[in-house]
């Protein structure tokens, strides 16, 4: 596979510019990530009203592909409710770890991520935001560690 | 010596990688093996397998032979004073926590000090924080400078009646840094602090020479080394050795067993409990005479060639900056890129065929020290050529393409 295909413009742009790339405070859920073999670190931050997230934001450093997957993130949460949020991540990490061809339809554009699937050292990468996502929802309060998950393609 | 010919005994080199020569510039992260190290191997396990030290037949003899013959080319090799004085372990890893054990049990006690320095590697500071927690003793560091020099003007403040042991790096796997490391034993011994070396990143690089340095404690890998990986080298004075308590218990280091009591074997065999790694010790025989048959001449003129000429190319892009650029260093190249994480480079450069490390190189105090979370770091080995340098020069320049910078 060509590296332009991991490195997609979608990718680049979010890898390199990240929106909502700040802290929320008073968010009403928060968790951190953390992958100890290559140190990408994230904190991600979730407000929600009543049935709905209403923002999304996080702060951390990694590679672009980590950063473009935090930053597509909290792009399309906005108006999911928990569930449907919760339901994306699991769609999102099936895709990009296991065989299947067939894309999830409501993905949309983090299908761009997908080109991570060619590049197996680098899944982890773009799961790392998604796992603190779910970990921040659940009310998790240990530090999620991408060595304690089983993010390798089979 | 001609590099082609060097690089012919390496199989590995002459594969490609998505259709380029693979340029592998990640030796101190593991060394490539030359023909004869994996001849040696298979060799073994063809012609000559039996466990050692058993037997009474021919091939556990002459097993027993090829084992013990590998411990007298690695006394050779570090100028060890006796063969037993050096033991085989699995690695580098396990001879310095071998040390924070068995010496660590003999020596510290509570409100006792063990001084390391500044740009140790996870292996070289987890040990001693196991040995602090389970003693009530403490950490003392020698801080080092923005080119990744150690400062030395304060070793002496940090060394006082309490340091048991300074466990220190001959050379840094993240910064390249070469330590001054017979000045500092010096000094140390001046204060009365026995010294262990990690030699892991040293030991492939420039002639080690264990009496010269009067260490105590010396270790090394033997795949950093050329030679297979699961082997390592620990070398230890005998009068420290002979004091120590075993590491583990079993076969091969006892002398008498009874449910009652158990005598312990001699050295070397006291710290060896189980049956060895046996081919891979008889490989790494092999691996070291390689290295003695292309000569340190050739090797250090070779990597520091190598090291001058990378270290150039890239201090003239305004976009990479050097991580550690002390005036002494071994062939390691640190460096990150404007714009760029450090994996993504690695990720980007390997699809030309460019072989880096990135990442904290098992050393997050550097990177937190530098106030960065990752390098890239280009390495060299005995095989590499200014064209390896030039394949990634020009990789980058392909980063920077991908990234539009």
């Amino acid at each position: 596979m060509d590296i332009r295909e991991l490195y997609q413009e979608l990718i680049i742009d979010h890898g390199t510019h990240p929106r909502n790339c700040c802290q929320l405070p008073n968010a009403n859920h928060c968790a951190e990530g953390y992958n100890p073999l290559c140190g990408d670190k994230v904190k991600v931050f979730i407000n929600t009203d009543n049935t709905r997230i209403t923002k999304a934001c996080f702060i951390g450093s990694g590679c672009a592909i980590s950063t473009a997957s935090a930053s597509l993130m909290t792009e399309v949460l906005a108006g999911k409710s928990t569930q449907e949020a919760l339901e994306l991540s699991q769609a999102f990490k099936h895709s990009l770890t296991t065989e299947t061809e067939d894309t999830a339809p409501e993905l949309g554009k983090l299908t761009a991520l997908l080109g991570t699937k060619a590049f197996p050292a680098r899944v982890k990468c773009a799961t790392l935001p998604w796992h603190t996502l779910e970990a921040a929802l659940k009310e998790e309060k240990k530090i999620v560690n991408t060595e304690s998950l089983e993010d390798i393609p089979v | 010596m001609d590099i082609n010919t060097i690089r012919a005994d390496f199989p590995i080199l002459k594969q490609k990688i998505y259709g380029y020569p693979l340029a592998y510039l990640d030796s101190a992260a593991t060394s490539q093996k030359p023909d004869s190290v994996i001849n040696a191997l298979s060799q073994f396990y063809q012609q000559n397998n039996a466990n050692i030290h058993r037997g009474v037949y021919y091939l556990s003899e002459s097993a027993t032979k090829a084992y013990e013959n590998a411990r007298h080319s690695v006394q050779r090799f570090i100028n060890a004073p006796h063969a037993k004085e050096c033991i085989f372990v699995r690695s580098t890893t396990e001879a310095i926590n071998l040390v924070a054990q068995c010496f660590g049990h003999l020596r510290v006690q509570p409100g006792d000090e063990i001084a390391l320095s500044a740009m140790e590697h996870h292996s070289n500071i987890v040990p001693w924080q196991m040995l602090c927690e389970k003693k009530g003793a403490t950490l003392k560091i020698l801080p080092m400078n923005q080119r990744g020099e150690l400062e030395l003007d304060t070793l002496e403040h940090i060394l006082t009646p309490k340091t048991k042991l300074l466990a220190i790096t001959h050379a840094s796997n993240a910064l390249g840094t070469l330590n001054p490391i017979k000045k500092i034993i010096d000094v140390a011994h001046a204060h009365q602090v026995p010294v262990l070396v990690d030699g892991a990143q040293s030991t492939p690089h420039l002639k080690i020479d264990v009496q010269d340095l009067d260490c105590d404690f010396f270790t090394f890998s033997g795949h950093k080394t050329y030679g297979p990986t699961g082997i390592g080298v620990l070398y230890g004075k005998s009068r420290w050795l002979e004091s120590m308590p075993p590491y583990q218990g079993g076969g091969e280091m006892i002398s008498h067993v009874s449910f009652a009591k158990t005598t312990y074997n001699d050295l070397p065999y006291k710290f060896e409990a189980g049956t060895p790694a046996i081919a891979e010790v008889i490989a790494l025989g092999t691996a070291l005479e390689y290295i003695e048959s292309i000569g340190w001449d050739f090797i250090r003129n070779h990597e520091q060639q190598l090291l001058a000429y990378a270290t150039e190319a890239l201090s003239s892009l305004p976009f990479i900056k050097l991580i550690g650029t002390a005036e002494e260093k071994i062939g390691v190249i640190s460096f990150t890129m404007e714009g760029v994480h450090p994996h993504d480079v690695g990720s980007i450069v390997d699809q030309y065929g460019v072989a880096i490390r990135a990442g904290h190189h098992c050393a997050m105090p550097i990177m937190d020290f530098f106030n960065i979370p990752a390098t890239a770091r280009a390495s060299f080995g005995l095989y590499n050529t200014l064209s390896d340098i030039d394949q990634l020069l020009q990789a980058l320049q392909e980063v920077r393409k991908i990234f539009k910078l």
